[in-house]
């Protein structure tokens, strides 16, 4: 099926040597292109381990696991690295924006890692943060940006190199209420594309109704899946 | 990405210049104190490079240094001159005497004794007066530094009268002259007079300085010399590099400054060191989200390379800028030996180099070791 972005099977992960942690235990999934999935469950049931395994972060213990048609437990360290660097977008809880570059120049270094010139870098960033109403904000550093531009600035980043799978971490996890909610909107809108997959972990329930497929885990396993109706204008 | 490096060194003024003052401040410590000890080591041998006529110096054969005077008897002039391959061969009086000035005052004198004939070992540069003088009866020249000394504030007067061993003396010119190790005034006059000026000893032939015919080079003589008196015959490079080895070993000079020099190299690693653990530290997050976006191990290894580099560089540039100015200052004021020759900037360079690979390496081993995965976790 060509139009799966992301498909694990008998997914474990198992971390430590001497009394082993059983993160994930056999988890089955799948999501197709053009879907905004969420990854929900409680503290501890192995959403980051997995989001870390899809992203090319974590190698599993055993199972399958195919992103963007890639096996990723076959590929090697450098490889994964290529991978992420050209195919994969992160949204990150904290922001990890670097405090010394301006929001333009933040929402660049993914094209800049991969080689683009500065110039050129700098003007797709600029396109980009326009695109997410922060176009008056480029040149304001991160401490000068309230939580929910440096998200937005965060969200550029992970797309500025239009990646074909966009991963999110509790990207609502230190916005308020009003915030977390534009920037789910903002990721279902500019995001969201019949050629990109989205994985966004949460434990934020006031967000759920953003997903088109909602994947619930618990204790390492996916429990239960649900595909709300589609959401109104 | 190294536009990005450099961003984020920049970025945190705090850490940055508190790793620029690390490496300038070592660096200082490292080149001014190097420099010093190279300015008095070439002051233990300037006595030998400002006698620039003689490229042979011929002395006792158990003498160690330049100051350690073993007079020989004047027939052991007749037979160096008697050795083949000499162009010439003139006496030299080098001791110390002791000078009392009218007002009762006594002051020791270092008391060079040219070559009656010949002046060879005269000074290099006259303030004033003229060499010639110098064949006046009881003539002396003495160095500027000297005659500051001995008169403070006063212009430069000729003719002044002082005693020396009960003669008198009479200024007749002051010239340049390197500094010396001694520090004492330095007076030239003939040999005939300074054996006068000097307390009576049986023999007074301190050195004999020769020349080798052009044909042949100063080693080659010099080995003839020894060969044929059983005296000791260095060139002047030798007798200089005799000289300094001889304080290298037997005083506590390099120990001294080998110990500031270890000192500024283990406080700048530690200052240094610390601001760019704690500077790599505060961004691991930051190096941690460039891992996990695709910026390879060797690319971060690049990265903080290069600042490591860049705070070097502009760090080493300042402590050199820093040292270079002392040195000027110093030489001003006439009171610190000092001499800053390319191997200590050069030696000074490797040890920056040395700061910043040490440095560099703790924080290498904390952004190496650190799994991307890690900045999914709160």
């Amino acid at each position: 099926m060509a139009d799966i972005a992301v498909r694990c099977q008998q997914v474990t992960k198992v971390f430590g040597d001497g009394e082993p942690v059983h993160a994930l235990r056999g988890v089955n999934l799948e999501v197709p292109f053009g879907e905004l999935a969420l990854l929900v469950g409680p503290s501890g049931c192995g959403k980051t381990t997995l989001l870390c395994i899809l992203a090319g972060l974590l190698y599993p213990t055993s199972g399958q696991v195919e992103v963007l048609g890639h096996r990723l437990e076959t590929m090697s360290a450098n490889q994964l690295v290529r991978l992420r660097m050209r195919e994969i977008g992160f949204v990150f809880q904290q922001y990890n924006l670097l405090p010394s570059l301006t929001a333009v120049e933040n929402a660049a270094v993914p094209l800049l890692i991969q080689g683009v010139p500065r110039r050129e870098a700098l003007q797709r960033a600029g396109e980009i943060l326009h695109q997410l109403g922060l176009a008056e904000r480029r040149q304001a550093y991160p401490h000068q940006l309230s939580g929910g531009q440096q998200q937005r600035v965060a969200i550029a980043r992970a797309l500025v190199h239009e990646p074909r799978f966009l991963v999110c971490d509790e990207p609502t996890a230190a916005l308020d209420a009003e915030s977390g909610r534009r920037t789910m909107e903002l990721i279902r809108q500019v995001a969201v594309r019949p050629e990109r997959a989205v994985v966004v972990v949460t434990h934020d329930a006031r967000i759920f109704d953003f997903g088109q497929r909602i994947i619930y885990m618990n204790d390492g396993k996916v429990v239960r899946e649900e595909i709300p109706h589609p959401r109104r204008g | 990405m190294i536009w990005v490096a450099f961003q984020m060194l920049t970025g945190d003024r705090a850490k940055y210049f508190g790793m620029l003052l690390g490496i300038s401040f070592a660096t200082l410590l490292i080149a001014q104190q190097s420099s010093i000890f190279c300015g008095l080591l070439l002051t233990a041998s300037s006595q030998i490079y400002d006698a620039k006529d003689a490229p042979i110096w011929v002395m006792d054969p158990g003498m160690q240094f330049v100051d350690d005077i073993k007079p020989m008897s004047e027939n052991e002039l007749w037979r160096v001159r008697g050795v083949p391959g000499v162009a010439w061969a003139v006496r030299f009086y080098k001791g110390l005497g002791r000078a009392r000035f009218g007002d009762g005052k006594f002051q020791q004198v270092m008391i060079l004794g040219l070559d009656d004939a010949y002046m060879v070992g005269a000074p290099r540069e006259m303030v004033l007066g003229k060499l010639e003088d110098l064949r006046q009866p009881d003539a002396v020249i003495m160095d500027e530094r000297g005659y500051r000394f001995l008169w403070p504030g006063q212009p430069y007067t000729l003719g002044r009268t002082f005693e020396m061993n009960d003669r008198r003396a009479v200024l007749v010119g002051v010239c340049k002259a390197s500094r010396t190790f001694q520090t004492f005034p330095i007076l030239y006059t003939r040999f005939s007079q300074a054996v006068r000026f000097a307390p009576q000893e049986r023999k007074a032939l301190s050195f004999i300085l020769a020349a080798p015919q052009p044909h042949l080079t100063a080693k080659e003589v010099a080995l003839r010399i020894e060969e044929r008196t059983k005296l000791k015959a260095l060139t002047r490079d030798e007798f200089a590099d005799v000289t300094i080895w001889y304080y290298l070993r037997r005083t506590g000079i390099p120990i001294n400054f080998g110990t500031t020099v270890l000192l500024g190299f283990f406080v700048g690693t530690a200052i240094a060191g610390q601001t760019f653990y704690l500077f790599t530290v505060e961004n691991l997050r930051q190096f941690g989200a460039l891992k996990a976006m695709g910026v390879t191990n060797l690319r971060l290894v690049g990265m903080l390379l290069f600042q490591g580099l860049f705070v070097g560089i502009v760090g080493y540039g300042l402590g050199i800028g820093m040292a270079a100015g002392f040195g000027i200052l110093s030489e001003r004021s006439d009171r610190l030996s000092f001499y800053m020759p390319w191997q200590v900037m050069v030696g000074t360079g490797l040890a920056v180099l040395l700061i910043i690979l040490l440095t560099s390496m703790v924080s290498l081993r904390r952004v190496l070791v650190l799994e991307p995965a890690q900045v999914f976790r709160a």
